[in-house]
């Protein structure tokens, strides 16, 4: 079991939760992630690593709630266990000679950027950080992507904080100005992520995308997570829990992605509907 | 007495029943049919049955003491030589080991004893009717890892932990069993037995830490750091093959290894499950082994209202256990042999690319096959008849070819050689090009048998206790 040490919820459906299991938070590098279990037959979720503790022994996760598992992990107080917590798991993202990078998250997305941003500040790389969301009240973490960030963007889809339109926007603005970034790292919804390397393409700068498909063990086991890679016009297959999370952006069949992590939404709505109150007194 | 041409039949639920429940498909012998059975053995001298036993059990010994109605000393004979006899009377491939060695069947052209039936008796007589837990054997004063709580390492950590070690064994998921628990279904070995079998090794004083991945969690080398003289890798199965055809992204499409993962270890075979699974319908099968087989049973037991198994050569060269064969046969499951699949339908709106139903499997696309001249394996290589395509409508599709080694390990420990296809290279005794780190099971041979894992197991406990001794 796995205590839960602090909670804090960042909007009204965003919640950050320190555990504490010190083996991961010893080994723990952005990118990574973790597999939970919020209680005895469970489901095996994977969350991202948001930071880690080593000393105290704990590591930082971010979830959005948006299904079963996850509204019964929104009601875990601080002091609480968690029944199952495995990892790090995936590749760590790849820092290596990056001097000049851009920062792309969205959404809950912005959870899994903010570390590589932190990552990137620490080795004195400079860091342009550009996060976007619907509206401000699910703005998240902008305080601590200005504290890494040497120039920051928040945008918001309907103008209602920050700047006005997608991610997509600054990005362009600044590749059209000459801005030379050795890598962009996107994180966030999948159209999203398309649409980012889709701006970045005719610059040519390298894409970075973090990949979230269905997983279960998360080990390099079932196969679930299998996206198509598309290499020199041949269609290869990786797994996102042992070859991933981290792709290069211009290989990925994003509409097959986008496919896939539909297959069990008629399920996930009904078991969401089960769970939450709001619709078991309705 | 003359002995009795045939082996006594194993009781079953009948088919149209298992069919649709999760419960085992075999009953177990009675103790008077284990008597009468054990009474054909003709206890000869030779004893070929016991070089056919992978751990060679000492199978006339157990045997005879069963015909004496003596079963907790038949218990005492199997666990000699095996830590998990309740799980080995059910799974392993007897007609390939023990008793296709059995004189009866070699001289004098009978069915073999039932060994395995017979093992599977005296187990679970034990578990049904003795409590004691085993003697805590005396502390050796050494220490060793095991990695993955699957047959090989649970084998292995039993027979060190007999000899006095202190070992941890280290269990990637949440649940110690390895296959037995992810792979194999319910109705073939019930997760209890598992979990019992795995309690006798805790009372023998093994410690299983779950949710450590060893590669990741902790590396081999830190393993040695922290105090472990020698590391046990039974790391298992890794990804998945598929076929590379088109289509194989589809929604529908699934690895045997993770629709066994959500219906048994993730239990989406029950009505009050989180783990979605697709359920009913239509289901292709690819593949002839026993993963290919439970796959095809459990998606009938789901509520399919067909099932194929799609296999490229004919039900001769069929690799899975023969009662197996027998028991989906008997459940309807339709086997569409010398077929190969070369591409997987999904389902395409033209009009509309937003449609809900689009990426979702409606279909598989086959060729017929002919067997050919035999080829390395010494099987006749299936060949393709030209214009013999032909395609099934279905909406789910497991495809249950095989499975490469677990990659973590491999690519965190330093010095620790892998062939080609990513099998960690052992010599006879196990040992790996790592100095002190042996290897065993499905991480070194690629997908095998639970039996055979468990002998490699049990080759490298001895390997690592002569190891132990030879350093005082």
């Amino acid at each position: 079991m796995y205590r839960i040490v602090r909670k804090k919820v960042l909007n009204p459906t965003v919640i950050q939760i320190e555990v504490e299991a010190p083996l991961i938070a010893r080994k723990a590098r952005p990118g990574q992630f973790i597999i939970l279990r919020v209680d005895e037959d469970g489901e095996r979720i994977p969350l991202t690593v948001a930071g880690v503790d080593p000393a105290e022994g704990t590591v930082k996760v971010i979830f959005q709630v948006v299904g079963a598992t996850t509204e019964a992990l929104r009601h875990k107080e601080a002091g609480d266990f968690l029944q199952d917590f495995a990892g790090p798991l995936g590749v760590p993202t790849h820092t290596e000679g990056i001097k000049n990078v851009c920062v792309i998250g969205g959404g809950v997305g912005c959870a899994i950027a903010m570390p590589v941003a932190q990552e990137f500040h620490r080795l004195g790389a400079r860091v342009t950080s550009v996060i976007g969301f619907r509206s401000k009240d699910l703005l998240i973490l902008e305080d601590e992507f200005r504290a890494c960030s040497d120039r920051l963007e928040v945008m918001t889809d309907d103008g209602s904080y920050g700047r006005h339109g997608n991610v997509t926007v600054p990005l362009k603005e600044m590749l059209e100005n000459g801005e030379k970034f050795d890598m962009i790292i996107t994180i966030g919804p999948l159209i999203m992520m398309k649409f980012v390397v889709a701006a970045a393409r005719p610059f040519g700068v390298p894409v970075t995308v973090s990949m979230n498909p269905i997983m279960i063990d998360g080990t390099g086991m079932c196969g679930g997570c299998r996206i198509t890679l598309v290499q020199d016009g041949k269609r290869v297959t990786r797994f996102a829990c042992v070859d991933g999370p981290d792709f290069n952006g211009y290989e990925i069949d994003f509409d097959e992605a986008m496919s896939r992590s539909r297959m069990y939404f008629p399920f996930e709505r009904h078991a969401y509907e089960e769970t939450c109150n709001l619709f078991r007194n309705a | 007495m003359a002995v009795n041409r045939e082996k006594h039949p194993m009781p079953t639920q009948a088919p149209e029943v298992r069919a649709h429940n999760f419960n085992e498909v075999a009953l177990g012998y009675t103790a008077e049919i284990a008597v009468e059975e054990a009474a054909r053995c003709l206890n000869c001298r030779n004893r070929p049955c016991v070089n056919g036993c992978p751990v060679n059990i000492d199978i006339p010994d157990f045997i005879l003491q069963v015909r004496k109605g003596e079963f907790e000393k038949a218990y005492q004979v199997i666990t000699r030589s095996s830590s998990l006899p309740a799980v080995c009377g059910r799974v392993c491939p007897q007609e390939t080991q023990c008793e296709s060695q059995c004189t009866l069947h070699v001289r004098a052209k009978m069915d073999p004893v039932g060994i395995g039936r017979l093992e599977r008796f005296v187990a679970d007589w034990h578990n049904a009717n003795v409590s004691a837990a085993p003697e805590k054997p005396v502390p050796n004063g050494h220490k060793v890892a095991v990695v993955g709580a699957g047959p090989s390492g649970l084998t292995c950590a039993g027979d060190l932990a007999k000899a006095g070690c202190s070992v941890t064994v280290y269990e990637a998921l949440h649940t110690a069993g390895g296959v037995l628990v992810y792979g194999i279904p319910e109705f073939r070995l019930p997760k209890a037995i598992v979990a019992k079998e795995v309690e006798t090794l805790k009372a023998l004083g093994v410690d299983v830490e779950t949710n450590v991945i060893i590669g990741k969690t902790l590396t081999v080398d830190e393993l040695f750091s922290i105090g472990f003289e020698a590391v046990f890798i039974g790391s298992g199965a890794g990804l998945p093959n598929f076929m590379n055809i088109p289509g194989e992204s589809c929604k529908g499409v699934y690895s045997a290894n993770e629709f066994l993962t959500r219906s048994n270890l993730m239990k989406a075979y029950r009505d009050d499950s989180a783990t979605p699974i697709m359920k009913g319908g239509r289901v292709a099968v690819v593949g002839g082994g026993n993963v290919a087989m439970d796959a095809a049973r459990t998606a009938l037991r789901l509520g399919a209202e067909k099932v194929y198994i799609i296999y490229r050569r004919s039900m001769e060269e069929l690799p899975a256990r023969r009662e197996e064969v027998e028991h989906a046969q008997e459940e309807g499951i339709d086997f569409r042999l010398l077929c190969n699949p070369t591409e997987i339908i999904g389902f395409n709106n033209p009009d509309d690319p937003r449609d809900a139903k689009n990426g979702f499997v409606t279909g598989i696309r086959c060729v017929r096959m002919a067997l050919g001249e035999p080829d390395a394996s010494g099987r006749r290589r299936p060949v393709v008849i030209e214009g013999s395509d032909f395609q099934l409508d279905v909406d789910t599709v497991v495809m249950a070819i095989g499975t490469s080694p677990n990659p973590l390990i491999k690519s965190t420990t330093q010095g620790l050689e892998v062939n080609r296809h990513g099998g960690i290279i052992v010599n006879e005794d196990g040992l790996t090009s790592r100095e002190n780190v042996y290897a065993g099971g499905d991480a070194v041979t690629g997908a095998a048998t639970v039996i055979s894992a468990m002998g490699a197991g049990k080759t490298a406990a001895r390997a690592i206790l002569e190891a132990l001794k030879n350093k005082g």
